[in-house]
């Protein structure tokens, strides 16, 4: 029936459609979301839009905006000493905003004629779905060609009292109430930036660690955000293994969870909490497609999907983007890039591949961490210590320096290869609008940037990111890098 | 005979500085010079020159205290509960900023000092090509020597003289920073990015504030960037009188300023009284008392200011200047700081290393900030022609405007590239939040040479503003709608 059917309408599955149908294709478009354990759904436009990027930089925000609310008095803002903050406003005005999106896409499919059903597709025989919508009803739809963008779902521990008790960052972004007292499973981005917010709201948080924060970045750069978060409140346990959630009731009005864990080699710990938010590691929706029906291999470690450089799974008619592809980035500009160029590639006659080297970052925790590039320990397993000279400096963003906070605290970092012109393989920032920081210098580094050209370039003054074109302190002198003025 | 400095510099500023420590780096026997002649009102200042005392960082501050005033407002929409009313007091604010410049004073003492270069809190002038005299507020004398000098004396703003009462009841920028109390309802006429900086933030801490114009604003920017620019403020609340000159000021019994002008428009003259009159009519080389002509060192007849090759001498072999005083360089900090320290570099480092003034990148710090680097639309087309050029451009929505229900029909970016097939980028402009932030990368891709096709090859930070230019794709040709959707 359809030259093309995408399987998931998130970032990459509606950049994909929309690309076809404006080549002229006839385009199907199918999204469905299971509901969280605890009943949290929503509407088309995948995770980033619902329970990924678009919430979480709003509430990012919130919490920033909190902070600016202290410094504002310095600057000679004056309003009166208490300050709350109500949850139940800012989810309301998120949620409304998001609803917008939804509707957004669903008039955007309509005005390119793409297909839309709200139903749960898997394949029953190559080249054929079986679509299932809320209510139970069946249809079914075959297509020449079809592309799986279903993204992930949050894994839990896995332990008793998980799915009961426990919320993740699918049901947190339009929580109905106070998240209050919280802990925090977990050191991956989603982790770090959840438990930064809800500290910046005025929460009681505290970060469960079972080894390291952030892993796959840059860990001196890691530890660094970790280091201020633990300054501004929030409280970390390191080294722990969870063993059992369990609730208690404590009153007939409130009800916390009581979680209990084991800290390596010692005895078992339990503290009670308002919410408990699971956050470790996301996985790939690949498990009940049908894949197996129409022989689409996937990495049964991970739910992955392998591709080929082109996006093509190993059955030639099915093609992969967005978060379920194995070995790549989980970023939706990766998605969007990769759908588009998919549908042209398909489509449009191109040949142009999704590139997806030197892919930039930002994890927006309370002090922000852009990158492009490697991670130091990455460069030197690659390169050799000695091959690679790394530049850093500690920076005090002018707008800090009146409310005096942090200082020396910012950081920037940039790795180059000693034998390819002091090429920059790796940048790192740490500091405020660390994503505005970064997008430019990611496309400085896709035109080879070079640490000649670095100082060769005026810097804008005063800002954070003209740091980058003075940077003269090496690691390899052991120089000091303590800040001192203008 | 043996000189007793191998570096004097003139003059303490931005330029000044770098210069003089870079030389010490060296080794080199090194003395700098600075003095603040008092404003006409007044105000004098420590070490560090224009930027840090009456420029950039006091500028920066003031603006980020105005930007905090929108974040109040904000906040409440992403449930921040604050209780009305909200005020600014200008003398809190005033104070964290002087006492913030007053440590960097502090801190370029220490600096020097550390680096062994010799500081003279005097003014100097030429008393033969190899001597300076130095005069210290007292009236003391002091006769310094060296093989080298730099002249980094800077720029003053100017008065319009020829408007009755401007020099007696007016003030500039040299004098805001450093008010104790507030200038209450302000008049800032003719615009250049000073006045419309300083009007943005007064407006923003919530003061009465009127922009005072006879033609374009930001002569020299990209013309439809600078009316977006000026759009934002007016909706933000200063005023504009467009097409109007101020004839003469006079003072009122209230103590209060009287001022009146020409309506060019209308042919009509008004008047209307204010607190404060702030002239930002461009600012003056630094060189009246520095007995130029003595040693021979030629300035431009119509700037004043000095004339310099690539290599920042003048026509007098071993006088050489930096910075805001020399022609044709842009008036940036940065531009004087590199320039000073690349001389010392080839003074004493064997180095041969000229500096680039091309593609500087600059923002200008209005409510809504306007960052950009390479060529604006109009000089592309006359350096072109407009046939040869293609200029891809967006309205966009920055995020977090979205749940505080802030306008964003100025938000806007574009590119200006060459049409030719690889499409290298001569100019990109955009206004919205962290302009600097988000233009600074950026300007080094360009100084990499990067083309449109290299640009769209970058897959983007989201949610960020700086990501749109990794996206755009409608050219002003097409005549197609720009307004692009984040997500």
């Amino acid at each position: 029936d359809y030259d093309l059917i995408i399987i998931g309408g998130g970032s990459g599955g509606l950049a994909c459609s929309k690309e076809a149908a404006a080549l002229g294709k006839k385009v199907m478009v199918l999204d469905y979301v299971v509901p969280t354990p605890l009943g949290t759904s929503w509407g088309l436009g995948g995770t980033c839009v619902n329970v990924g990027c678009i919430p979480k930089k709003l509430m990012h925000q919130a919490a920033l905006l909190g902070q600016a609310l202290q410094d504002s008095r310095k600057y000679g803002w004056q309003y009166e000493e208490q300050v709350k903050h109500n949850w139940e406003v800012m989810v309301e005005a998120i949620q409304n905003y998001i609803g917008s999106l939804n509707w957004g896409y669903r008039v955007s499919l309509r005005e390119k004629s793409v297909t839309y059903l709200n139903s749960y597709a898997e394949f029953i025989e190559p080249h054929k779905i079986k679509a299932t919508n809320r209510k139970g009803q069946v249809t079914y739809h075959t297509a020449e060609t079809f592309v799986l963008a279903t993204g992930e779902r949050p894994r839990y521990l896995g332990i008793p009292g998980d799915k009961e008790y426990c919320i993740t960052s699918d049901d947190l972004f339009s929580l109905p109430y106070c998240p209050g007292k919280t802990l925090v499973v977990g050191a991956s981005y989603v982790a770090l930036e959840c438990a930064g917010f809800l500290a910046g709201l005025g929460l009681d948080v505290t970060v469960m660690v079972r080894s390291i924060l952030l892993r796959g970045f840059d860990q001196e750069m890691a530890e660094k955000v970790g280091a201020h978060m633990e300054t501004h409140g929030v409280k970390f346990i390191r080294k722990f293994v969870p063993v059992q959630a369990s609730a208690f009731f404590r009153s007939l009005h409130s009800m916390q969870n009581y979680f209990k864990w084991h800290m390596q080699n010692a005895r078992a710990v339990w503290e009670g909490f308002d919410s408990v938010l699971i956050a470790v590691g996301r996985d790939a929706c690949t498990r009940s497609i049908g894949l197996e029906t129409i022989g689409v291999k996937i990495n049964e470690k991970n739910g992955k999907v392998p591709v080929n450089d082109e996006e093509q799974t190993n059955v030639p008619y099915v093609y992969a983007i967005g978060d379920i592809l194995d070995g790549k980035l989980e970023l939706t500009p990766v998605a969007i890039q990769a759908g588009k160029l998919l549908a042209r590639r398909l489509y449009g006659g191109s040949s142009t591949k999704c590139d997806y080297i030197n892919v930039p970052t930002t994890v927006f925790t309370p002090l922000e961490y852009g990158s492009c590039g490697l991670a130091e320990e990455r460069a030197i397993e690659e390169y050799g210590k000695q091959n690679l000279e790394v530049y850093h400096s500690l920076f005090w963003p002018l707008e800090w320096t009146v409310p005096g906070r942090d200082n020396n605290t910012c950081y920037a970092k940039i790795i180059c290869n000693k034998h390819d012109n002091n090429r920059v393989i790796g940048f790192h920032v740490l500091g405020p609008n660390a994503g505005e920081v970064t997008q430019g210098f990611a496309a400085a580094i896709k035109c080879g940037l070079t640490k000649e050209l670095l100082d060769e370039t005026i810097g804008i003054h005063p800002t954070c990111g003209e740091v980058f074109t003075t940077m003269d302190i090496t690691k390899s002198s052991g120089q000091d890098i303590t800040q001192r003025g203008c | 005979g043996k000189k007793e400095y191998d570096l004097l510099v003139i003059g303490g500023g931005s330029g000044g500085l770098a210069c003089a420590k870079e030389a010490a780096q060296f080794g080199r026997k090194v003395a700098v010079l600075d003095y603040v002649e008092p404003s006409p009102q007044g105000t004098k200042w420590g070490l560090g020159g224009t930027c840090v005392n009456v420029g950039c960082i006091p500028k920066k501050l003031m603006h980020q205290a105005a930007l905090l005033g929108g974040a109040l407002k904000d906040a409440q929409h992403y449930g921040w509960n604050i209780a009305q009313p909200v005020h600014h007091t200008w003398s809190v604010m005033a104070e964290a900023v002087q006492n913030y410049v007053k440590s960097l004073n502090w801190g370029h003492r220490v600096q020097l000092q550390d680096k062994k270069v010799k500081y003279f809190n005097m003014k100097g002038s030429f008393s033969d090509p190899y001597t300076i005299c130095g005069l210290t507020k007292s009236g003391k004398e002091t006769i310094v020597t060296a093989e080298n000098i730099v002249i980094a004396t800077g720029g003053r703003p100017k008065y319009p003289t020829h408007i009755a009462g401007a020099l007696e009841y007016g003030i500039t920028s040299d004098d805001l920073f450093w008010l104790k109390e507030s200038p209450g309802k302000t008049l800032t006429p003719f615009v250049f990015n000073v006045s419309l900086e300083c009007a943005g933030f007064l407006t923003g801490i919530g003061l009465n504030t009127t922009v005072m114009m006879r033609s374009i604003p930001l002569r020299g920017f990209d013309q439809q960037m600078a009316s977006l620019v000026t759009e934002h403020m007016e909706s933000y609340g200063t005023k504009f009188l467009k097409r109007c000159f101020p004839t003469k000021v006079e003072k009122l019994e209230s103590n209060r300023l009287q001022v009146t002008w020409k309506n060019t428009e209308l042919g009509t003259e008004e008047t209307d009284s204010f607190d404060t009159v702030m002239w930002a009519v461009g600012r003056a080389p630094d060189t009246e008392t520095l007995n130029l002509e003595a040693v021979g060192v030629k300035t431009n007849s119509e700037t004043g200011k000095i004339i310099v090759d690539a290599g920042e001498a003048t026509s007098v072999p071993h006088i050489y200047a930096v910075g805001d005083i020399t022609e044709g360089r842009p008036e940036l900090t940065p531009t004087a700081i590199a320039a000073g320290k690349l001389l010392a570099q080839r003074l004493f480092g064997q180095s041969s290393e000229l500096m680039d003034y091309e593609n500087v990148p600059t923002t200008v710090f209005t409510p809504l900030e306007y960052g950009c680097v390479g060529l604006s639309e109009e000089a592309a087309g006359q350096c072109y022609g407009s046939d040869n050029i293609e200029v891809y451009h967006a309205y966009y929505k920055p995020l977090e405007f979205t749940v505080a229900e802030r306008d964003a029909t100025q938000c806007y970016m574009k590119m200006v590239c060459l049409r030719e097939r690889e499409q290298r980028i001569l100019g990109l402009h955009f206004i919205g939040p962290n302009a600097g932030e988000v233009i600074q990368g950026f300007a080094l891709g360009i100084k990499c040479g990067a083309t449109y096709p290299q640009l769209m090859k970058t897959i983007g930070i989201h949610p960020t503003c700086a990501e749109e230019i990794t996206k755009l794709h409608i050219t002003k040709r097409s005549g197609l709608d720009a307004t692009v959707t984040g997500c």
